[in-house]
């Protein structure tokens, strides 16, 4: 764990570098990758901060990508000898959030702006129109799938219904009302503290 | 028609800034309440379109989202603002929370509390995509086509799990076909090439 240097955050860098631009559907769907080379490779993260890092990425306000940020951090931290407060430690799990975070976001957001430019000039080309037209059901589908998917996380719906549930209600109350969305998660908390997801 | 749009860069940053500290559990809900309900920066068909390039380029898709958005306005400028409102001031917050939580992340209560804003967040998007049907009615597909297509790609991504790139290929080329087929129709009967 100890002796960090320039070696190791490359290593880190080319690693996310390398997920990047397999990150389609976003950088959630690389986490088993990241959790072979973080976890199981090369011993960098436990399995509970593993997991712990990203349910709390993803509670927190922000894309959900920041839970690379967490995961980055959580290394540096480790690598430093665990939580402290040493300037050094800081220094450290900062370089490797920065990292992290370069790593997963330049490729892709890089391709993302010509494509997307190149898509903008073109967009009369009735191609570049069937396309989008194209793309309109399916994009809806794969919100309601993306909903499913991540509820579907935390175990059968014959034997925990209860995320289930709250989803539900959940999707339905932004569909049909105008409620505050920060009402809903205050709600979701409420719940999960009290033990009924 | 004269559509709203943002005033500046700053101005840019800032929205995004706003939505993005809005997004617990994700940001696409919020986005979409903002972007297209309140500041009408975007119609719900553009949202669409942009969302599916967003969606089908690797990358986080609201990171995508921004860049499109902001690039549209402002060029590289607003793109390079848009991204950093996205990103900056959450990114500080998630690390705050993460130093601030470091030893009790593992309490059953924190735990709990964690699994409820899950399942929420999960609802958020999973509303976003209900809301966004409405959109599909003027489809060039045609209502049965839209929903056939809905229904088959939510089976192989949410109960088959079959990869993101092989549903793509399947059903978006086919479908691709069809809109370019029924474009061309449209085209005839108006008469125009």
């Amino acid at each position: 764990m100890h002796d960090w240097g320039w070696s190791e955050l490359v290593t880190l860098f080319s690693h996310f570098v390398s997920l990047s631009l397999l990150s389609i559907g976003g950088a959630i769907t690389t986490v088993p990758e990241m959790h072979r080379f973080l976890v199981a490779d090369y011993g960098w993260l436990t399995e509970d901060q593993f997991s712990s890092s990203i349910a709390l990425a993803q509670a927190a306000p922000g894309p959900n990508v920041l839970f690379v940020a967490v995961l980055g951090w959580t290394v540096g931290m480790n690598a430093a000898g665990g939580p402290s407060a040493t300037p050094q430690a800081w220094a450290l799990a900062s370089a490797c959030v920065f990292v992290a975070m370069m790593g997963i976001l330049l490729p892709s957001a890089t391709l993302t702006y010509f494509a997307s430019r190149w898509g903008q000039r073109n967009r009369k080309r009735p191609t570049v129109r069937a396309f989008k037209l194209a793309m309109a059901p399916i994009v809806v589908a794969l919100l309601l799938a993306t909903g499913w998917v991540l509820t579907a996380g935390h175990g059968s719906w014959v034997s925990h219904p209860g995320p289930y549930l709250l989803t539900l209600a959940t999707a339905l109350m932004v569909w049909r009302s105008r409620l505050h969305l920060l009402w809903l998660l205050a709600a979701g908390a409420l719940a999960g503290v009290v033990g009924w997801v | 028609m004269q559509t709203p749009r943002p005033a500046s860069v700053r101005a840019l940053f800032w929205a995004f800034s706003s939505l993005a500290l809005q997004g617990f559990g994700g940001v696409l809900a919020v986005v979409q309440r903002e972007l297209v309900e309140k500041k009408q920066w975007l119609t719900p068909d553009e949202f669409l379109e942009d969302w599916a390039v967003a969606q089908i380029m690797p990358g986080a898709n609201v990171v995508n989202l921004a860049l499109i958005v902001g690039d549209r306005y402002f060029g590289w400028r607003g793109a390079l603002a848009a991204l950093a409102g996205m990103l900056t001031l959450p990114l500080v917050v998630v690390l705050a929370l993460t130093v601030a939580l470091s030893g009790v992340a593992d309490q059953p209560a924190v735990q709990g509390a964690l699994r409820g804003m899950g399942a929420v967040s999960a609802g958020l998007i999973a509303g976003t995509g209900l809301k966004l049907i409405a959109a599909l009615r003027d489809n060039v597909m045609g209502v049965l086509a839209c929903a056939a297509l809905a229904a088959l790609t939510f089976i192989a991504i949410a109960l088959l799990r079959i990869p993101l790139v092989w549903v793509l290929l399947g059903l978006g080329l086919p479908a691709m076909a069809w809109a370019y087929h029924q474009l061309l129709e449209q085209a005839r009967h108006r008469g125009a090439p």
